[in-house]
Order: C-alpha cells, then structure tokens, then sequence
C-alpha cells in the first residue's frame, strides 16, 4: 500500500513525512518523528495523553489521521517551552508539585493553554470541566487545577496566591 | 541508625518544596516513558490472546502466521522453558514463578479471557496484527468460574486439579483439590467469652468489585537479546531488579545476564510489579535476532493486566454500651484471579490494625476465579478490609448513638499497644489524626437535605527492605544521587533533599537519577511506601559517608586532627576557630591532590518501618432521582511521619483518596456470561475526572517515625484505605440506609433507596 506524502506545519516548522493510510497523527508524530512528548493512555480519545492543538483547536491526536493534517497547523508539548524559557504553565506545574509521574502532563498543559486562549480568568469549576477530558490517576486533580489557575493568574499579571513553592 | 535529629523540629532544606530534579523533562514532554524507548534495526510485537475465558489448549499451529510478509518469529509457551514450580522471594511477598510464566504465557490451559497464548514480531504492526489473525488455537471450552459464588460450590469446576489449600504452616488437613488456595486465620483471645461481654453486636457482608490500578501508561518495553550479545531489557516497571528476578526466573536465565533498564514510569500503583510482555519480547528478540518492541493497548491493558481483587467480607463487632469493643469476627474472601495470590494475608492484618482488641478471629480465604490474576494495588487487600471494618463501626456508632471518631478514639491504638497481629507501635499519630478531625471547621457544621457526612480510619504497615545509594560531589561542588529506586510520584525531589540538608547544599544544585540494574546496587521495588523511607534512608547513609571524607580532605589541609573539624552548611569548620571555614566546592577542587573523587556509598537493609495511619471525613449529597453521588467536600488527615517533600506527600493524600473515591462509586469490572469483559477502555471503565472532584483538603499529622533519621513513615499506600468507609457511611447518614457493595454507582443507589431494607 503506498504511503500518503503530507506537508504540515508543526510548532510553527514546516514538515514533511510518509504515512500509511491507517497511521493516526499520534503515530505519525511518536513514530516517524521522533516525538515522543504525546502520549497514548487509551488509543480511544479518552484520556487526552495524546493531546495536541490542530489549527487552533485541541483534539486527541490518537484520533486524527496522519493524512488528515496536511496544510494544517500542529502544536504539540514539545513547542511549548521556547529558548526564552518555560511557560508559565509548565513553571507553576513545577512549583505546586501538579505532576507526581507525569505522564499526563503533556496532555493536561497543551489542554490548559488551550483553555486560557479562549478564557483567561476561568474559575475552579470551568477549569475542572474543561480538564474532564483528561485523566490524571495520581494527583487527585488538586493541584493541576491550583497549577492552572496560578498559571492564568500570572498570565494576567496578577500576584501567583497559591501555595507558591518555597 | 537512629539519630538526635529527628527530634530537631525544623531543616534548612528537608520539609521544603523545592522543585523536583526530573521537573523540566516531564513537563516539556522530554522525559522517556516505556513505550518512547527505540533502537536501530527495531520491530514491533503483539500478543494473541485467549478469546475464552477457560479452556484447554488442544494445538496451535503458526505455520499460516509465519508466511506473512514482514513476520520474523511467532512464538508459543513451547519456545520458553518449561520450568519447575518454585517460591522465590518477591519484595514484601513471595512469588510462585511457574505461575508467573503460565502468566505470561498459557501452556496447557486459559484461565482468563485475555491471556496471552501466541506473540509475533515483524516488521511493521500491521504485518504482527495480521499474522495475530491466521494463528489457529484449538481450544476445549471450559465452565467459566467467574465469581466467589461459583468458585466455592460443592461441586465447583477446578481451575486448578493439583490446587490444594495451603496455610502459613503447609497444607490443611486432608487437603482436596479446591478454588481456595489459601487460609489465613489470625485468633487472638476468647472470641465467646469477648462476644457475651458485648452490650450490643452488629453484624452485616460487604462486597466490593474488581477494579484496576488505572496507570495511564499502558505496559511497554524493548527488548535486545541478539545473538552473541547481553540480554537489556527497557521497560515500564516498579522495581528493575524484581523484573530482573521474574524475566530471569521465567526464562531460567541467571540474573547476571540481564540488564534492566527502567524508563520513565506513567503510574504503577503495584500494577507494575508484574511482568506481563518482557519474557516474550527477549525470547521474540532471540529467535529474529533484532530488537523488539511491545506495547499494550488500554484494551488489554483491562483484560490481562492488573486487576485488584473482589472481596466478599462477612464482619461481626460485639460492644459495651461506652464503646468498647469487646470481639470481633471477619471472614474475608477474595477472588485472586486465575492463579493463587490474593491479599488475604494484609486484608486480615490490616483490618482491624488501628483498634485496641484482644478477642478476634478474621479468617482470609484466597479463591482462584476465571479472571486476570489479582495484582498489588496501592495497600493491597487494605481497602476492602477496612470498608467492612469502619462501615460496621459506623452501623454500631449509630446504634450507640455515639459520634463516631469518639467510638474510634475510645478504641484507637497508641504508642505501646500491640497490633491485634502482633508488634508494639512505636510513636504513632491516630489519635492526634482523629483529634484534627473532630476538631475541623465543617466536622460539627449542618448538613441540606439528600446529604449525609462520613469518616473512616485506615492502616497501612509500610516496608523497609533492600536499597541502594550513591552520592557523588562533582568538581564544581554539585552533587549527583543515584539510586535504583524507579521515581513513581516524585521521589527524586526527597532523594535531593536529603542529601542536601546532609551536605549543607542547596537542592538545585543535587541531580537525582534512576539507575539500572548495572549502574546501582540492588533495590527493592518502589511498593510497601519504602522509597522515601528505606532508599532514602541510603542517601542519608551514602552522604553521610561523603560529608565524612569531606572533614578528612579539610583536616589534612589544616593538617588539624578529624576530630577538631565539623561540617556545617556546606563548609567545613575548625572547631578552635583557627582557621577559616572551608567551603565544600574548594575541596572538591582540589579533591585530585588531597586523595581522589569524593563520595559515598550505602547499601542497606531497612527494618522497623513506621506503619502508616489515616482518617479521612467527606460530604456527599445524593440525588435520589438519578442515583448520582456528588462529593461536596473531602478531608484527608494522616499520621506522614515527617513531610519530606510537604507538596508530594500532600499529593500522595490527593491522589490516594481520589483514587478511592472511584473504587467507592464507580469503578469495576464488568462481565458476560462467559467470562468476557464488558467495559475495557477507560470510557466505560470509568476512573474519576477533574470535574467529578473538589479539592481533596489535606492535614499532616507529623509524628516522627523513631527508627529513621529524619523521622519518615511511609505515606503513598495508607490514603486510599479509608475511602470507602467514609464515602459510603456518608451516603448511608444520607439516605438512612447502610450502603454495604461498592461501587455504589447510580443503579445500585437507586436500587438500594427503592429496597425494603
């Protein structure tokens, strides 16, 4: 079976691969990219470890083709952090202990950027809903949601009044 | 190795919330987990698995599978060795490691639906999954036994015709074959004289289901066992030395020609103390002679990994009027799964830990079922031990018309008193976890219509065992810890702090790394809640070690003797004051002329853990329309010995309670009639999600372990024993009926509201 030629866009560098007909985008990005950062928790799209942005907009990478993402533009885990830095996000995960093994982690920060895109002052319970589609089995959820909700704060420019690291 | 320390109330560096060492890597996607592992030249592995739930094996024949373009091996049972059943040691337990092959791979008979007979490896997946499909297995379909009920009839069909049952001191009289496996009685007093001293007993069964640990990372590992070179094996796992005995073992390999190297792991729980794919892919590697990788999908990470035991639990509690327990009696059963290993043995031990008691009998009954063999989960068997346990208690606390943390204070073991299975407890916090509680803002506060507040207690024993450490003081005066410790929830960030309040160095200037079956000493597994308590215990041991070759290096610079020099923030002293301070980055700078590298090795055996105790008080409103329970608030109080991280042991709490939250209303396995499990993903296996929660409040009682430097106890395990009680004694207050089956999940709600009881 020949292997479809895509051309895309992702984290902001253009891309090119091969990919089978079958292949999903979480494959296509583990597999021939080398990206490991997305995760499969499920394969199912129900755990949100293979989370990743499509042209603004977060989806299960496990349920997108390969093929599919042609002309289009991919953020992933590994495009967060940039040469300036972490973002703040991935600082507060680190200051309020929200990650104990961390597999979720990539999942819950692509799914938490895209939440402060569209909402920038989400209150516990937005956060709580928005973040339903991914699951955390270690940390009860408690300070991921603190995490977030430190992170929109700072991003507002308001004073982190968490329980901000020692 | 007990030291004045422990009694000094604050640290310079222990006891903050400094930023982990493996931070930046996991939140940026860098950090490689067990299936983010590959090799040049790799190919891919898959499993055929038992389409029935109990069967024998008549023949399989690969001969199809092998001429698919792309197959390199097909292998069955008979390409691994067909080894003796034996005992070996397993961490806190022991292993049967004949089981553990028939595991991994089914020789003569399926016992569960889901267990593997067949893998391949090829070239692509496609060409492995299709190779999958032209295997032909013969299979003789047995009567699936697939609950407690089944299992224990007269005239029960066998998963086992040699099983007999088995106690701690051999086989039972007249032993026949049987389901049961094992027996475990624990008798302690005068169970009759202790029952007729009683002013009132209560007395009810409580069943719970079978769930998984619920991991997000599914099993993974690459294996590379080519011709001529060393067998490694990368994988997902709790312990690489476990998994080095176990693959050993199973492929009757000596454990020196193993190397097992730990990935990053995405949750274990105890379900990685398990090996599950690497055998296959280190004997798939053998036959192709190229690397093999092999990963699970959540499908079958459901139906052949995992799960944590049903249980049936028959209790009696005999009282005086004040309170006082007088007797008890339980009778635990639990499915162990396809091959025997239940956790009867820490169920009774654990279940009635935290009470004063001197008339009891609790008998365990290990019972084999036609379902995934039972595996370690988070204090395993604790759980649903103490649902039983403090759900009666709540029944009898409402029967005395007596608040029940009072009925728990009255009975509540303290420092001296002996566990009703034997020791004295050294220093121990549950009265002061039961005081938090009962002292707590909402504990007293009124309560709307459909809602209803509990409170349970929970024990869990905690282990030492083996561990390993290195300290290493680099040039520039940083420090690297290395220990062989897989980090499962943030245990680098203790590892660091230990060894810098030891040194006096700051924790962002401490790398701690996981090691490899080659590159550490032993290490018993990341279970029992040991790392922070044993394995740090090395780091202490393995620093201290350092500090002392540090005020050597700083006397013969002075040319002073050792004794006149003391270590102090990172510097060395003169105790005359004649010279100045020497700071630890000028003497590892000039380590080359004063005697080498400097560091410290520990290799320990960690005794005398500090068991673990928990009380833990929730809110829950009802709706009696739809059977759905909404936790309105939580509280998770625990006796942690001394915090050494504050924010992981808090999420250790967090998450334990949570994950206790989904065993109390929602999760279990669901079955047809012949055996198949009905909800493998995690859409219909339902484990709690951000918006099903509120914040899990936490309190740390800090009660000092005696028998660790710092004062740890283990704290991982001992949050997910009181869940249960507490969630269902607070739906019981809400619909004035006792809840005694988990999950209570809409349907049984509703049901129970609507019954006569």
């Amino acid at each position: 079976m020949a292997k479809n030629h895509v051309t895309t866009t992702i984290n902001g560098q253009q891309v090119e691969y091969l990919c089978d007909a079958t292949q999903t985008l979480l494959s296509v990005l583990r597999d021939e990219l080398g990206m490991t950062g997305s995760k499969e928790g499920c394969g199912t799209g129900d755990c949100g470890a293979c989370s990743v942005m499509c042209d603004g907009e977060l989806i299960c990478s496990c349920l997108m083709l390969g093929a599919e993402a042609t002309g289009r533009n991919i953020e992933t885990i590994e495009g967060v952090a940039s040469s300036d830095g972490l973002h703040p996000l991935q600082q507060k995960f680190l200051e309020h202990a929200a990650l104990q093994c961390g597999i979720c982690t990539p999942g819950i920060i692509i799914a938490a950027k895209a939440l402060l895109a569209r909402n920038p002052d989400p209150t516990e319970e937005e956060t709580r809903y928005w973040l339903a589609g991914n699951l955390c089995r270690c940390t009860g959820y408690d300070k991921i949601i603190r995490a977030v909700l430190a992170a929109a704060a700072q991003m507002r420019g308001e004073t982190d009044l968490g329980e901000a690291a020692a | 190795m007990n030291n004045p320390k422990a009694d000094i109330p604050s640290y310079q560096y222990v006891g903050t919330r400094s930023i982990r060492p493996d931070g930046v890597d996991k939140v940026t996607g860098r950090a490689q987990f067990g299936a983010d592992f590959s090799l040049p030249n790799m190919v891919h592995g898959q499993v055929l698995r038992s389409p029935i739930a109990h069967g024998r094996i008549r023949s399989i024949d690969t001969s199809k599978a092998l001429g698919v373009k792309g197959v390199l091996a097909v292998i069955t049972a008979a390409d691994l060795p067909d080894i003796e059943r034996r005992m070996i040691p397993l961490g806190e337990q022991q292993a049967d490691i004949r089981d553990a092959a028939d595991n991994v791979i089914a020789r003569d008979k399926v016992l569960y639906h889901g267990q593997p007979v067949a893998a391949v490896a090829a070239t692509t997946l496609a060409a492995a999954q299709q190779a999958l499909e032209l295997i032909e297995v013969d299979y003789e379909t047995l009567p699936p036994v697939m609950d407690l009920d089944a299992a224990l009839a007269d005239n029960a069909t066998l998963l086992n015709d040699q099983q007999i049952t088995m106690t701690m001191a051999g086989p039972v009289e007249n032993p026949v074959p049987t389901n049961v496996a094992f027996y475990m009685p624990l008798a302690k007093g005068d169970l009759a004289a202790g029952f007729a001293a009683a002013d009132l007993v209560v007395e009810s069964t409580f069943e719970t289901a079978t769930v998984h640990q619920g991991y997000i990372e599914p099993h993974a590992c690459l294996a590379d066992a080519q011709t001529g070179g060393p067998t490694r094996v990368w994988t997902t796992t709790q312990g690489p030395f476990l998994f080095r005995t176990l693959i050993a073992g199973v492929l009757d390999m000596s454990v020196s020609e193993l190397q097992v190297i730990p990935s990053e792991i995405g949750g274990g729980f105890g379900g990685k103390l398990s090996i599950y794919l690497e055998p296959l892919a280190v004997v798939l590697s053998r036959k192709c002679s190229r690397p093999v990788k092999m990963v699970m999908s959540r499908e079958e990470v459901l139906r052949a990994s995992g799960p944590a035991s049903a249980s049936r639990i028959w209790v009696k509690i005999g009282a005086k009027r004040d309170g006082t327990l007088t007797a008890i009696q339980a009778k635990i059963e639990m499915e162990a799964g396809a091959f025997k290993g239940s956790p009867v043995v820490p169920a009774v031990m654990t279940m009635f830990a935290s009470y004063k008691m001197d008339s009891l009998l609790l008998e365990g009954y290990d019972v084999v079922v036609n379902k995934p063999k039972a595996t370690a989960y988070r204090a395993p068997g604790a759980p649903q031990a103490a649902f039983a346990g403090e759900a009666l208690l709540d029944e009898l606390a409402l029967k005395l018309n007596m608040d029940p943390v009072d009925l728990r204070l009255k009975n509540a073991v303290d420092e001296g008193d002996r566990a009703v299975y034997g020791p004295a407890f050294k220093a121990i916090g549950l009265k002061q976890a039961l005081e938090v509680v009962k002292n707590h803002s909402w504990y007293g506060e009124p309560l709307g219509p459909n809602q209803g507040r509990g409170m349970a207690v929970g024990f869990w024993f905690n282990v030492g065992m083996q561990s390993s450490a290195s300290v290493r003081i680099n040039e520039d005066g940083a420090v690297t810890v290395v220990t062989g410790s897989v980090d499962v929830g943030g245990s680098r960030a203790s590892m660091a702090l230990f060894a810098a309040e030891e040194l006096g160095v700051p924790p962002e200037r401490i790398q701690a790394l996981v090691g490899n079956t080659e590159t550490i000493g032993y290490c018993d597994t990341t279970g029992g809640s040991r790392t922070t308590f044993a394995t740090g215990m090395a780091v202490v041991e393995a620093a201290r070690k350092a500090v002392a070759e540090l005020r050597k290096r700083a006397a013969m610079t002075w040319e002073v003797p050792l004794e006149q020099v003391s270590w102090e923030q990172g510097q060395a002293i003169d105790l005359t004051g004649e010279h100045e301070p020497l700071p630890l980055a000028k003497i590892t700078a000039g380590a080359g002329r004063s005697g080498g590298p400097i560091g410290g090795d520990a290799q320990i055996n960690a005794e005398d853990a500090g068991p673990g105790f928990g009380v833990q008080l929730c809110d829950v409103e009802v709706d009696p329309e739809t059977g759905y329970t909404k936790i309105l608030r939580y509280l998770a109080v625990q006796d942690v010995g001394k915090a050494i991280h504050p924010s992981y042991v808090e999420g250790q709490m967090q998450g334990g309670s949570v994950q206790g939250i989904g065993m109390a209303l929602n999760e279990e396995y669901v079955y047809d009639d012949k055996g198949v499990m009905q909800n493998a993903g995690f859409l219909d296996y339902r484990i709690p999600v951000a918006s099903d929660v509120p914040m899990i409040e936490t309190h740390m009682v800090e009660v000092p372990h005696p028998s660790h430097p710092y004062g740890v106890r283990g704290v991982g395990e001992t949050p997910i024993v009181p869940p249960l009680g507490a969630i269902t004694n607070a739906i019981s207050h809400a619909i004035g009926k006792r809840v005694t089956q988990v999950p209570i999940s809409p349907p049984r709600l509703l049901a129970l509201i609507d019954s006569d009881r």
